[in-house]
């Protein structure tokens, strides 16, 4: 890892783009293709210049450079902030490493700041959710997190759990202290409200992946109700930014659609557009069963043609997570019974016209709705790294073991056990240890001593 | 050679010498003794060999497991306590079996003079009482120590267990004396020679309170303190029946405002604030200033007031010790309840002493730098009489076993809490005077009291277990696992248990049951279900215990032995103790100064250095990955 290392560092396809380069050669390397009046390139400053090879300007850039360990990734590290088009950011790229720089792997940089010590893992991970970050929204919680906002929201977790610890290890070390009377109960009555906390960090987790990976959405509906024409119309929204994934056996499998700030994955969009009659041909188990792994079903009804509730029922939405009832047609005159679709899937029904593109703002609406209970709370910060939930998660199993094990009457030092489990959890997203916490904790806390 | 002090005359070459009498040099000396050694003890004064000058008990959270370990590997120090104790309890029996604590308190005396009388009788171990001035080295090995009369002592491994009198000062009030404890005389030359042999050096301190006259106390004024019924000898080896005696009781009083007043009227003249002592103090033993001034708060402190013998009136007042003058320590100690009219027989005082810095240690307890060099105790940077024991124990054996060429004996934090003590010495590094604690233990469901016969004896056959009692423990060992299996095949039917378990006020049960079941239930212990268990073997009360414990518990254990395996993998990464840790790119600057000082043995130890972060361990990881690799392909 002595080796200079080059990349993309922010996303093609905006104005500008920045190409980075980190490590021992950044500044000679950088020498050979940047062409500008300045001599003695000092750090933190920004120069103007060109890039070039062998004569032949390429681009017209601005140049920063931050030398080690002032820089992210403690090393020496160059940005060349070129014009953004994709052509010009691979001459760039290609160039650099014809002079002795290679292609960093992915998050590579950001390893090499965590591994220089300069970042810590959460933060190291947050860095990597906003390289891979794909909404506004998405980028914030990112940003958030990289703020240090999750390690906050832990803190006081953590300082409640070693409170505890402190408490109970005190009451097994110095037994004979005034203070080493405890109570099974006051843990227990503490442990519930530490888990509620962290209960809430994972509520906000769900979100955070919906944020982060988008909805993942199927549209159903019996043939001819105007699913492809739905879809049509929800890419229309925004056509730059539809994915096209390249499939086996299909050209298109997937896609992602930006309804405002919220990303929707359609799934088998290929299956859709290439004929209505994906119910029909491959059945309503089918339908049903992409339905379950969906977060949300988009169920597209034919409002101008009456349905019965027998029909209704027989889509299955009983297993499905989130259901919102798309009536189309609502240019043509309403057949469709709303009071029984009222009944059955309350308020989240929408009308549109997908034809017309009319109601699509309001489909969005009532999407945002049902999984944010009408606005984004990015602010209360959001766990988005599977990681990190996957901790929380464990963490708060542990304390639930606690728990039963207080109700089941077991020692103080056996719940001591879960409840360090929970905090060894929690610190290996603060990198805090427990071990090195602890006796601290307890000689601040209690005055002993023979 | 590399000595500066003359000596007169060459003593008779012996294998081992331990530096000091205290409870380090006694368990080294009885070990490398033992061990077929011939071995010298040079103590200051053959009167205070054992002696404990502090607090008047062995044992405690922790301590008790580490003088049950001590025991379990063929230390003396559980059998002296058993022979001379006053009072003993089981500590903590309402908070889970692995941290219940023995401790009884000592007939200081009566300590002493056994521990001396055990010494004596040990073939091959010499007495002598003189103080070492210099050490000598001959090609970077231990050669021989010379005593303050010229006698040059050769021998073949050394022991340093100078405990608080190197360098000692005590401090009290405006008055300081270059002394030991308890006036002894201070070791002061050796300095000189360990510097010379660049042993890096800390000045710790550490304090005691005053010893009043039973006489002049009015114990109505406070509540006295029993001992247990039924009590449990801290040898494995010794039965409760056979150490019974009558026992004493220690009482308990408080501190009041009134104290704390005195106290607070009277810092201008307390040596710790004024800034005459420089060793760094403890927090575990704090003076009762230290705690008045941190704990403002606090009206009120307890105050345990101990006796020291039977054959003195003296009594410890654990609780206060103390460097303020004589004048203000009169009458302090009379403001509280019971002391009103208290004759003090010894004042409290500081004392600094010099030790060195454990990390230059290996896990055997000896300088990585100076073969033949080992070192234990309260000179090692604890506090505490077992702490020291223990180190003793193991530093003696490795002298020994070095003398006799065999392979050292070290115990890791997974099998005892000697081993989490030592690795938090020679691994971590301390900044104070350390102590045991049971939080410090992170696998300490498995290391408990009760079993650390099964822990450690087979370990230490060959060192100072004998073939016989290993095999005692071998078959204890399989008479616990027989009966759990037994315990997981025999069904009980509903008929046969209900009305034993609705006289538990335990759940009934509606098929049959596997007693192991039962016996995990919170109400139900494994005596309880004699009477439903015909076919149950008549088995010692060790080893009904152990099954007991091993099944109620299973889960919990369970766990922990899964996390032990994990540390287990990182120990067995082994590293190249000559490795330099320069070449390892990407180290941050303090990890590779922490790793080329320490040159840790393994991975795990590495990963537990003060100052190493993960990131530094995966680096090493990536590094000797590669360096493997490259063995490999040259291979």
């Amino acid at each position: 890892m002595d080796d200079t290392i080059t990349g993309i560092s922010a996303l093609v396809g905006g104005p500008i783009s920045i190409v980075r380069i980190s490590g021992p050669d950044s500044l000679a390397i950088l020498g050979k293709v940047f062409v500008t009046k300045n001599t003695g390139l000092k750090s933190h400053r920004i120069y103007y210049g060109w890039i070039s090879d062998g004569g032949e300007k390429i681009d017209e850039v601005l140049v920063s450079v931050m030398l080690a360990p002032k820089s992210f990734t403690r090393e020496d590290v160059v940005e060349i902030n070129c014009h953004g088009g994709s052509v010009v950011v691979q001459k760039i790229l290609m160039l650099l490493i014809e002079h002795g720089a290679r292609l960093a792997e992915p998050g590579e940089f950001t390893r090499r700041a965590f591994l220089n010590g300069r970042i810590d893992l959460s933060r190291a991970e947050a860095v990597m959710d906003v390289i891979n970050a794909r909404s506004e929204l998405s980028h914030r919680a990112a940003v958030e997190q990289l703020q240090g906002r999750l390690a906050g929201l832990l803190d006081e977790s953590c300082d409640g759990l070693l409170a505890l610890l402190a408490r109970i290890e005190m009451a097994i070390d110095y037994p004979e202290h005034e203070e080493a009377d405890i109570w099974a109960q006051d843990i227990k009555i503490q442990l519930e409200e530490i888990t509620k906390d962290l209960d809430g960090l994972l509520v906000t987790a769900e979100q955070g992946r919906i944020i982060r990976d988008g909805i993942k959405t199927a549209i159903i509906g019996q043939p001819n109700v105007g699913k492809s024409s739905l879809l049509n119309a929800l890419a229309q929204e925004d056509r730059a930014i539809v994915t096209h994934i390249p499939g086996t056996t299909r050209d298109v499998l997937r896609e992602t659609i930006k309804i405002g700030d919220i990303f929707l994955e359609i799934a088998d969009t290929a299956g859709l557009r290439d004929t209505e009659d994906i119910v029909e041909s491959q059945g309503v188990e089918r339908s049903i069963k992409e339905g379950r792994q969906a977060d949300l079903v988009l169920l597209v009804l034919d409002g101008s043609v009456a349905i019965s509730r027998d029909e209704i029922t027989a889509l299955g939405h009983g297993d499905w997570r989130n259901t919102l009832v798309v009536i189309n047609k609502s240019d043509l005159p309403l057949a469709i019974d709303k009071a029984v679709l009222t009944e059955i899937f309350g308020d989240c029904i929408v009308e549109i016209s997908a034809k017309n593109h009319v109601g699509i703002d309001l489909l969005g609406k009532k999407i945002k709705e049902m999984f944010f209970a009408g606005q984004m709370e990015y602010g209360r910060g959001i766990v988005t790294n599977t990681r990190h939930i996957a901790l929380i998660a464990a963490a708060k199993e542990a304390l639930t073991n606690a728990v039963e094990a207080i109700d089941s009457g077991m020692f103080i030092d056996f719940i001591a056990i879960d409840i360090q489990a929970a905090y060894a959890y929690l610190g290996e997203i603060t990198g805090i240890v427990v071990e090195d916490e602890l006796i601290d904790r307890i000689f601040s806390e209690f005055c002993l001593g023979k | 050679m590399m000595a500066t002090q003359q000596f007169l005359y060459t003593a008779q070459p012996v294998d081992v010498i331990i530096i000091g009498g205290g409870h380090a040099g006694c368990e080294a000396a009885l070990a490398a003794a033992r061990m077929g050694c011939t071995t010298v003890l040079f103590a200051i004064n053959l009167d205070s060999i054992a002696m404990m000058p502090c607090n008047p008990n062995i044992g405690g959270t922790s301590k008790g497991h580490l003088v049950r370990e001590i025991d379990a590997l063929g230390g003396e120090m559980g059998k002296n306590i058993d022979k001379t104790y006053l009072q003993s309890r089981m500590l903590n029996t309402g908070k889970g079996p692995a941290v219940h604590s023995l401790r009884a308190q000592a007939d200081k005396v009566q300590y002493s003079i056994e521990m001396k009388k055990t010494l004596e009788a040990a073939p091959g171990l010499q007495l002598i009482q003189a103080e070492v001035v210099d050490i000598h080295i001959t090609d970077g090995v231990i050669a021989g120590v010379v005593t303050r009369s010229g006698a040059l002592y050769p021998c073949k491994a050394l022991v340093m267990a100078t405990g608080t009198y190197l360098n000692g000062r005590c401090t009290w009030g405006e008055v300081s004396v270059n002394s030991g404890p308890g006036g002894l005389a201070a070791a002061v030359d050796l300095k000189a020679a360990l510097d010379r042999l660049g042993i890096s050096m800390y000045r710790f301190k550490t304090g005691t309170p005053a010893r009043i006259d039973a006489a002049s106390v009015d114990f109505s004024k406070m509540s006295e303190q029993k001992g247990d019924e039924d009590i449990i000898p801290f040898s494995f080896e010794n039965h409760a029946a056979d150490i019974a005696r009558p026992q004493v009781s220690c009482y308990l009083t408080h501190t009041n405002e009134t104290t704390h007043g005195i106290i607070r009227a009277n810092l201008h003249r307390s040596p710790m604030f004024s800034g005459d002592i420089e060793g760094v103090a403890t927090r575990y033993c704090p003076s009762i200033e230290d705690k008045v001034v941190r704990f403002a708060d606090k009206t009120s402190h307890q105050v345990f007031v101990e006796p020291e013998g039977e054959n003195t009136s003296e009594l410890y007042i654990s609780g206060m010790s103390t460097s303020l003058p004589e004048d203000v320590q009169i009458a302090m100690y009379r403001s509280v309840p019971g002391l009103e009219n208290s004759r003090i027989t010894r004042f409290g005082y500081a004392i600094e002493y010099d030790c060195i810095d454990a990390t230059q240690l290996s896990a055997a307890l000896e300088f990585k730098a100076i073969p033949g060099f080992f070192s234990a105790g309260q000179f090692n940077g604890t506090s505490g009489y077992e702490e020291a024991a223990a180190q003793g124990l193991i530093a003696g054996i490795n002298a020994a076993s070095r003398v006799l060429g065999k392979a050292q004996l070290t115990i890791d934090r997974s099998e005892g809490y000697i081993g989490v003590l030592i690795d938090d010495l020679v691994t971590k590094g301390i900044g104070e005077p350390y102590r045991m604690m049971t939080s410090r233990a992170e696998y300490r469901l498995i290391l408990r009291q009760d079993n650390a016969d099964l822990r450690l004896t087979e370990k230490g056959l060959g060192y100072l277990i004998n073939q016989d009692r290993h095999d005692r423990v071998v078959e204890k060992k399989r008479r616990i696992n027989e009966e759990i299996t037994r315990l997981g095949k025999v069904i009980v039917s509903p008929d046969a248990a209900n009305t034993l378990l609705r006289q538990l006020s335990s759940a009934e049960i509606a098929s049959g049951v596997r007693l192991a079941e039962l016996i995990k239930r919170p109400e139900i212990t494994y005596a309880a279900l004699e009477p439903i268990d015909p076919d149950r073997p008549p088995l010692p009360e060790d080893v009904r215990e152990q099954v007991n414990i091993s099944i109620k518990y299973e889960g919990y254990i369970k766990r922990q032995m899964f996390h032990v395996e994990q540390f287990k993998k990182l120990e067995s990464r082994k590293l190249p103790t000559d490795m330099d840790y320069e070449q390892v790119a990407n180290l941050r600057l303090e990890a590779r100064q922490k790793l080329n000082a320490i040159k840790p043995e393994n991975i795990g130890q590495a990963s537990r250095i003060t100052g190493v972060n993960p990131a530094d361990v995966s680096n090493l990881l990536v590094f000797m990955e590669r360096r493997g690799m490259r063995e490999r392909t040259a291979d």
